[in-house]
C-alpha cells in the first residue's frame, strides 16, 4: 500500500534521511523503531512532504506522492497524528475534531469516535483544545483524524509521556482500527508497546532503515533490538 | 441649552457621533488589517491605498457606467478584493519565506505606486460623490440632530464587522482561519490548500478597506490621498488592539474615534494627538496591546 525507496530528506544544510527504503502492506501495522535522532519524525514527515527538501520515492496505491504538497498527499488518503500533537488552542475541543476535512467515505462517525473515546464526548464543550490533558489531546489528535476517511494513518509516538492506563487504551484503539481496516505507520520508542500491536517492526539508525523483525521474532531477535535500541 | 461639563449637549454628542464615525472607518481598516496579519504575517501597508481604491471604484461605478451607490457597496469591495487577490498570487505570496520586513516593503511600495498612478490620472484635489438621496437629511433625536448618512455608516460598520468575527468565531470556515494562523503546515497535512486560504483571506482583508472606501466616498472627497491620511492612525488602533486580534481591533477602532471625538471637545488641539498618546501608553503598559495575547 505505502512504497518506500531511496527516501532523502534535509532541513536546511542537514542531510536527515540518507535512503530510507520500507513498505507497509494494506491492513499492516508496522512500527518505526529506533533511537532519537534516527529519523522516525523526519520519516513521517517527509511522508505528508512537510519537510523543506525530500528526493526518492514514496508510492501510495501505485501513485508517486514525492512531488506533492502536504494537502495533496493528505487527500491521497493519508493522514498523520503528529507527535507535538497539534492540538490547536484557538479551537474548541469540538472544532478540533471537525477541522481536518472528510477526504472520503468510510471514516468514523462522531458517535463511533465518542464509543471509541468516551472522554471526548464528556469534553467536547471545552472552550480550548489545549487545556485537555495530555492524554485527552492525544486521544482527539488520534480520533480526528479517524474521521477523515483516511485508511493509512501515521501515528508518531502516541504513547509518549501517558500513564499507563491511557496507554493501554491507545493499544485497544490501535488494534480495533486494525480491526477496521486501517493501515496504521507506528513510531514508537516503547517497543513492548509496539509489540503488543505491531506486524512488524522496522529498525531505523543514522537515516536509514538497517533492519526488519516480523513481530512473532521479536522474541527470538531480543539481544539484537536492544543493542539497537541501546536499552 | 442644555449643557453636560460646561459643553452644550449638542456640540458634545455631535463629536461622539464624528468619533463613532471616524470609528467605523478605524474599525473595518484594523479588522482587516488584523485579517491579513494573522494570516499572512505581513502587515498591509497598501491597506490605505485599497481604502482610497474602493472609493474610486465607486466613484467610476457611478461616473463612468451609471451604478449607484448601493450596487457599489457590493460591486466595489468584489472588484478590488480580486484586485487585492491577483497582486497576493502574483507579487506577495513570492515573500512568505523571506523576513517580514520585506512584506512590509513591498506593500509600502504597493501603496505609493497606486496612489501615484490615481493622482497622475485624478490629481489630488478630490472630486464628490453625492450621499444617496434615500439617506439625505438629518433625523432629530431629540438631544441632537443626526445626519442619516452618518448613522448609515455607523450601523453598516457595526453590522459588517460583527459578521466578521462570526465568521471567524464561529463558523468552520473561521475554525481552518484560526488553525492556519496557529500552525499553518499542520492544517496543510489535514488537506487544507492553505495557499488559497492565504490568498482569498487576503482578498477577504482588502474586500473590507474597499467596503470602507465606499462608505467613505460621500463623507471625505474621493482622492488619490484620502487613505494615507486615515492608515497613520489605523497602525495606531492596531497596535493599541493588539495586532492580529478581530475583536480588539473593532472595540479599539470605535472606542478611538471616540476618544478623538471628545478630545476635540475639550481640548481641541489635542485631538490629533491623543491617539498616539494612548498608543506610547499602551505600549508602556501592555506591549502587545489592549486585546493581544501573551506569548
Amino acid at each position: 500500500m505505502l512504497e518506500i525507496k531511496n527516501l532523502n530528506s534535509w532541513y536546511g544544510e542537514s542531510h536527515i534521511l540518507h535512503g530510507v527504503d520500507f513498505n507497509v502492506q494494506e491492513g499492516e501495522v508496522v512500527t518505526l523503531l529506533g533511537r532519537n535522532g534516527a529519523g522516525k519524525t523526519t520519516t513521517m514527515k517527509s511522508i505528508m512532504g512537510l519537510v523543506p527538501r525530500r528526493e526518492g520515492s514514496i508510492k501510495f496505491k501505485g501513485a508517486e506522492l514525492i512531488n506533492l504538497m502536504p494537502n495533496q498527499v493528505a487527500r491521497s488518503g493519508i493522514a498523520i497524528c503528529p507527535e507535538e500533537r497539534a492540538i490547536f488552542g484557538s479551537l474548541t475541543v469540538t472544532e478540533n475534531l471537525m477541522l481536518p476535512p472528510v477526504i472520503a467515505p468510510g471514516g468514523l462517525s462522531i458517535d463511533e469516535i465518542y464509543t471509541l473515546f468516551p472522554n471526548l464526548k464528556e469534553r467536547a464543550r471545552t472552550a480550548q483544545g489545549t487545556r485537555l490533558s495530555g492524554g485527552e489531546q492525544q486521544m482527539l489528535a488520534i480520533a480526528r483524524i479517524l474521521r477523515t476517511g483516511s485508511k493509512m494513518l501515521l501515528l508518531d509516538e502516541p504513547t509518549e509521556g501517558l500513564a499507563p492506563v491511557i496507554v493501554q487504551q491507545i493499544g485497544r484503539t490501535i488494534r480495533e482500527i486494525k480491526k477496521r481496516g486501517f493501515t496504521v505507520l507506528l513510531v514508537e520508542q516503547n517497543f513492548r508497546f509496539a509489540a503488543t500491536v505491531a506486524d512488524r517492526h522496522y529498525v531505523m539508525e543514522h537515516g536509514k532503515v538497517i533492519d526488519m523483525i516480523p513481530n512473532d521474532q521479536l522474541a527470538a531477535n531480543m539481544d539484537k533490538l536492544h543493542e539497537y535500541l541501546g536499552v | 441649552m442644555m449643557m453636560i461639563l460646561g459643553v452644550p449637549a449638542p456640540l458634545l454628542f455631535g463629536q461622539v457621533l464624528l468619533g463613532l464615525i471616524n470609528g467605523a472607518f478605524y474599525a473595518l481598516l484594523s479588522l482587516g488589517l488584523a485579517v491579513i496579519f494573522g494570516m499572512l504575517n505581513i502587515i498591509n501597508f497598501a491597506h490605505g491605498a485599497l481604502f482610497m481604491m474602493g472609493a474610486f471604484c465607486s466613484w467610476m461605478l457611478l461616473n463612468y457606467v451609471g451604478i449607484g451607490y448601493f450596487p457599489a457597496l457590493f460591486l466595489a469591495p468584489l472588484i478590488i478584493g480580486i484586485f487585492g487577490l491577483v497582486l497576493e498570487k502574483t507579487i506577495i505570496s513570492r515573500l512568505y519565506k523571506l523576513d517580514h520586513l520585506y512584506g512590509l516593503l513591498l506593500t509600502f511600495g504597493m501603496a505609493l505606486v497606486i496612489e501615484g498612478l490615481f493622482r497622475n490620472a485624478y490629481g489630488s484635489s478630490g472630486m464628490p460623490y453625492r450621499i444617496p438621496d434615500m439617506l439625505q437629511g438629518a433625523t432629530n433625536l431629540g438631544f441632537m440632530y443626526m445626519p442619516n448618512y452618518r448613522g448609515w455608516v455607523v450601523l453598516v460598520a457595526v453590522i459588517v464587522c460583527l459578521a466578521t468575527w462570526a465568521i471567524i468565531e464561529k463558523t468552520p470556515l473561521g475554525a481552518k482561519l484560526r488553525a492556519a494562523t496557529e500552525n499553518a503546515p499542520m492544517v496543510q497535512a489535514f488537506g487544507v490548500n492553505v495557499p488559497r486560504l492565504i490568498t482569498f483571506t487576503y482578498a477577504g482583508g482588502v474586500a473590507l478597506a474597499a467596503f470602507a472606501g465606499v462608505l467613505a466616498a460621500p463623507i471625505l472627497s474621493v482622492n488619490p490621498n484620502m487613505g494615507t491620511s486615515l492608515i497613520t492612525t489605523v497602525f495606531a488602533v492596531v497596535v493599541i488592539g493588539g495586532m492580529g486580534s478581530i475583536m480588539g481591533s473593532v472595540v479599539t477602532g470605535f472606542g478611538l474615534g471616540v476618544i478623538e471625538g471628545l478630545t476635540k471637545v475639550f481640548w481641541p488641539e489635542a485631538s490629533a494627538t491623543v491617539v498616539f498618546l494612548v498608543m506610547v501608553i499602551v505600549l508602556l503598559t501592555r506591549p502587545r496591546g489592549l486585546f493581544g495575547k501573551s506569548a
